[in-house]
């Protein structure tokens, strides 16, 4: 049999995973694997993200379906809202029992 | 292990490994029950050892995992058992792992064919996965406490096992040419070996309601079987059926080469600890 991987050709297809941890939050990108197809890299995320109970739903996303934003550009994309307080809703109080809001 | 940190670091100490085993509330088991939790232990213990060969050889790192969490699931069932056949003659279960030789096992021999190439491998883990799932289900239902327990814990784990098989089998049988090539090779040189598992040893009519009867499993496991095949589009080979004898303590070559690499470090150590 020979090694496995050595030829590029085999290398599997990168997935993104998204854990969500229990009802109530929302899904939290947890890393990413190599999987055939998205039946096998829900299976993969579950042996490596969930084996000590951390998630209650698996998401997992075609790495090339994620656009990301410009490392780069981060000053202007990401500009900070720092003296404009007029666009801050901090008026508001937030409803009890609503802890993850 | 809830009140462990998931994602901290864990040691033995913490998780108690033993406090983990299904059925460990200390009942003893007779020669029969006894000879019976062998025959399963020796099952999970060969096919542990066995996947755990494919540790940072499978064909991708996510492989390696799943089958690395599959042997570590197997190891546990086998500690549960081998503890409880132990409680028999006071014997541990490192005892009964490190310190018999082979004809005192008990494994039946489809457990003990070749890892072969991943699709041997995944032929093997389809008829392990689909008996094993339907044997712990009925174990279950066992007036013997401790051999429910421990099925009701294996049969879910299992459960996974089947998926993992199933989903392979399917996808080298519909794969490529050569992956479809390999897993026929592969089912053709697997499958005599599966006849064995459901055969009625004079054992299992000593021990009615505490033990399943093999070949009462024989009709779920064929129509599992023959649903993925009909997917797969594979055909299970007839007419070749292996002797097999390995609950009578005769095995398949491959079981001593296994015994020896497993045994070695108990016996050059004896009483070695991490």
């Amino acid at each position: 049999m020979p090694t496995p991987g050595t030829d590029e050709r085999e290398v599997w297809p990168l997935w993104e995973v998204f854990v969500r941890a229990s009802r109530g939050l929302g899904h939290v990108h947890v890393g990413s694997l190599h999987a055939p197809d998205a039946e096998l890299a829900l299976r993969n995320a579950r042996d490596l993200y969930t084996r000590r109970g951390e998630g209650v739903s698996i998401w997992v996303v075609p790495a090339d379906a994620i656009t990301t934003s410009d490392p780069g550009s981060k000053g202007a994309f990401f500009e900070s809202p720092a003296g404009k307080n007029y666009r801050h809703a901090t008026y508001y109080t937030a409803s009890e029992g609503v802890p993850h809001l | 292990m809830s009140e462990l940190d998931p994602h901290g670091d864990v040691t033995v100490e913490q998780v108690r490994l033993s406090a983990e085993l299904a059925g460990a509330e200390g009942r003893a088991a007779s020669a029969d029950v006894a000879e019976y939790a062998l025959w399963l232990g020796d099952d999970a213990l060969v096919l542990a050892q066995q996947l755990s060969a494919w540790i940072a050889r499978a064909p991708e790192l996510e492989e390696d995992v799943a089958l690395a969490n599959i042997a570590l699931d197997l190891l546990g069932h086998a500690r549960s058992l081998l503890r409880y056949a132990g409680t028999w003659d006071g014997r541990t279960e490192d005892d009964l792992a490190y310190w018999r030789d082979e004809p005192d096992f008990r494994s039946a021999w489809v457990f003990e064919q070749p890892n072969g190439d991943f699709a041997h491998t995944i032929a093997r883990q389809l008829v392990a996965s689909v008996y094993l799932y339907e044997l712990y289900t009925a174990l279950q239902a066992s007036t013997d406490a401790t051999l429910a327990a421990v099925a009701a814990k294996a049969v879910r784990e299992v459960e996974y096992h089947r998926d993992h098989a199933v989903q392979w089998t399917l996808r080298l049988a519909g794969g490529t040419d050569e992956s479809r090539e390999r897993m026929v090779r592969a089912v053709g040189d697997v499958w005599p070996y599966a006849d064995e598992l459901f055969r009625d040893e004079p054992l299992i009519d000593r021990l009615p309601g505490v033990a399943v009867r093999p070949s009462s499993l024989r009709p779920d496991f064929d129509a599992v079987i023959g649903a993925v095949f009909a997917e797969a589009e594979l055909e299970a080979p007839g007419e070749f059926v292996a002797a097999g004898g390995g609950r009578s303590g005769r095995h398949f070559p491959t079981l001593g080469y296994l015994l020896a690499e497993m045994q070695v470090l108990a016996r050059q150590h004896p009483g070695a600890t991490w």
